[in-house]
């Protein structure tokens, strides 16, 4: 298991270096430089922009900002926003638990009910059941994550008028961000004073929902389509019919015998989906004005902000393979012929 | 009264319109502590009379027979429920492939323990210990160290021993091995077949052997069922049938045994396959195979009819003479 691990670990280095590069080439091929854009619509003097430059480093040539770049950040170095002058790490702390938040609830949302919807749907295979959640996955796989949003904010939150339309919490409440985690802050500062803070529980969780399912549809389509087709594959499986030829339950054919294998690719699955997540979250936030790494990224590009947009995908990115590591050596677990791989 | 009656037992796959029938009318019993062998090429419904029987073709086929019972239990008429409580128990079965029966995501231990916890309710050291004691029934060696092993790292005869180890953990009274040693090599065939007859005698099982070979079954069964196009072409008493049979597919199929053919240039073959769905004959289902096919045969679908301790599904039986 271990060297599982170390080898798994050798894997990452140039996936790292491969993500400096293009972080650090694609936004220096957008045209227009932080100066230009600190400056806006007023005319520019030549002298003063090349010593804002200057001072910036950003008049280096490209290889040797890169240098720099990556010399710094071997020294841990995550540099600060050329627009706030706040550390980069320290503006990713303060926003990422939002992004965090709403990641965790779309991703408990897909797994739960693409779980449920594709053991469902292999065993009652052709069934109306069968081909409404195919269908239904096929149209939430396709959908613009904008549009929908936008549509359950109509449908939801002004029409029904049963959801907030945007932020993460009620603006009459005024709570000390203790976790980051807004679900969490809420509980707690009710527990503490319920008087004052009665219903900002509920408040967060009303401004959960919509951007959770957003986000979580894409992830739910994909894991009940894969849970299915993998159910499918496992139940006909000699060593499927063998449990059943021990007289065993169909609940315990299905969830010991069946699921147990069949979860070994839709664990994959569900850990290339924190890629989607991230992608995915950058649109949701945008919608509903979560003030999350996604907003915090866009606006960056917008600005120019190199050292934001370069370190913040970094760290970004930096998430999403640890997390699809943890992927790998659960699927060790879960599959003992890899766990036991020499 | 014999532990297994089927009478009459058909089983079809596909649309109501358009079935295909995989067994027709087939009959047969067993009583307790026989071992009846089962042989037939492939597709002729030998693993699908034995599945139906055990209730595993849940949705896929439609079975309808006179009689299916099982030690006085009507198999047609009990529920799911108390079905499971003799499959696995009662009844078990072993099968072809031992690398793909078991489970890769659990140890053979826990595969074994969890008949026992199920049907005998057995938890704890006793569970483990009754455990052990299968694996050593059944030769494994260093059984205690392989309790806790994956089915990956265990060969193809380990593993058809963990898999009759946990088909024969709660004392079944019959035992079904769907060519257990197909996928076996040679060596390790005589082995599982040595140790599947040994436990036969020390627990009185019935014991259904399904196979091509024929040597195994002359060896050790008492009772030959052969079965063409999912019907019992013959049933007759070991070893009657080897010496003289009745039917021309019994005596093709031992003709076609290669030591029968000693000498010759080429082995003795019986020529065609067995018919698929639309090209079943509408006489006797070997006519078009048969070298001894007259006008009826191709006319008329010949019943079972009874001789000599046995019986046989021909217009024309060979008689002893004859052959």
């Amino acid at each position: 298991m271990l060297s599982f691990i170390f080898r798994r670990l050798g894997l990452l280095i140039p996936t790292f270096f491969g993500i400096t590069l293009l972080t650090f080439g694609l936004i220096r091929m957008i045209p227009g430089d932080p100066v230009e854009v600190m400056v806006g619509e007023r005319t520019l003097d030549p002298q003063m922009h090349a010593d804002a430059m200057h001072r910036l480093g950003l008049d280096k040539p490209l290889y040797a900002q890169y240098v720099d770049y990556i010399g710094n950040l071997l020294h841990g170095n995550l540099g600060e926003s050329l627009v706030t002058k706040t550390s980069v790490w320290t503006e990713f702390k303060t926003l990422f638990p939002a992004t965090l938040e709403l990641a965790l609830a779309a991703m408990a949302f897909a797994v739960v009910f693409g779980l449920l919807a594709g053991v469902i749907a292999a065993i009652k295979r052709g069934s109306i059941f069968d081909h409404g959640v195919m269908g239904i996955s096929l149209t939430g796989f396709s959908m613009p994550i904008f549009w929908w949003g936008l549509i359950l904010i109509m449908f939801f939150s002004v029409k029904l008028g049963w959801t907030p339309v945007s932020g993460r919490l009620d603006l009459a409440f005024d709570i000390t961000p203790r976790t980051g985690f807004m679900l969490i802050d809420t509980w707690l500062a009710e527990a503490a004073d319920p008087s004052a803070n009665a219903g900002a529980f509920k408040d967060a969780l009303m401004h959960l929902i919509l951007p959770a399912i957003v986000l979580g549809t894409i992830p739910l389509a994909v894991i009940a389509r894969m849970t299915r087709s993998s159910m499918l594959e496992v139940l006909r499986e000699d060593y499927v019919r063998t449990a059943r030829a021990k007289g065993l339950s169909p609940a315990r054919v299905i969830f010991v015998h069946t699921l147990r294998n069949a979860l070994i690719p839709v664990l994959t699955v569900i850990g290339l989906q924190v890629g989607t997540l991230m992608g995915g979250a950058v649109l949701t936030e945008t919608i509903f004005s979560w003030p999350g790494i996604g907003k915090w990224l866009i606006d960056a590009i917008s600005r120019r902000d190199y050292p934001v947009v370069q370190n913040g995908i970094l760290i970004v990115a930096t998430l999403v393979i640890i997390t699809n590591f943890l992927v790998d050596i659960l699927y060790g677990v879960a599959n003992p012929r890899i766990r036991h791989a020499k | 009264m014999s532990l297994l009656e089927i009478k009459n037992l058909s089983v079809e796959f596909g649309s109501e319109k358009n079935p295909f029938r995989a067994v027709e009318g087939l009959d047969l019993s067993v009583n307790q502590g026989e071992i009846v062998g089962i042989v037939g090429e492939s597709g002729s419904g030998k693993s699908v009379t034995m599945m139906a029987m055990m209730g595993l073709l849940e949705g896929q086929g439609r079975i309808v027979a006179d009689t299916l019972q099982f030690d006085g239990k009507n198999l047609l008429t009990i529920s799911a429920r108390e079905r499971r409580k003799i499959v696995g128990k009662d009844i078990a079965m072993i099968f072809q492939d031992p690398m793909t029966s078991l489970n890769p995501s659990y140890t053979v231990g826990y595969q074994i323990m969890e008949v026992l916890k199920i049907h005998q309710g057995l938890r704890g050291a006793a569970l483990k210990q009754r455990a052990l004691e299968l694996m050593e029934m059944v030769e494994i060696p260093a059984a205690a160290s392989r309790l806790n092993a994956y089915p990956h790292q265990l060969s193809g005869g380990m593993s058809q021993r963990v898999v009759i180890a946990m088909a024969i953990a709660c004392n079944p009274k019959l035992l079904i091995a769907d060519e257990p040693t197909t996928a076996l090599d040679v060596t390790i065939q005589a082995q599982i077949m040595d140790l599947l007859v040994n436990l036969q005698k020390s627990q009185n099982m019935a014991l259904i052997m399904i196979t091509h070979d024929l040597a195994v079954v002359a060896e050790v069964a008492h009772k030959v069922a052969v079965m063409y196009a999912g019907q019992v072409a013959e049933m007759a008493k070991v070893p009657g049938i080897f010496r003289t049979p009745t039917h021309p597919y019994t005596e093709a199929l031992l003709k076609s045994i290669p030591e029968h053919s000693k000498g010759a240039h080429r082995l003795s073959t019986l020529p065609g396959i067995v018919p698929g769905q639309y090209d079943r004959p509408s006489g006797c289902l070997l006519s078009p195979r048969c070298p001894y096919v007259q006008d009826k045969c191709k006319a008329q679908r010949p019943g079972l009819t009874a001789i000599d301790g046995g019986v046989v599904r021909c217009h024309y039986p060979i008689t002893a003479k004859e052959a």
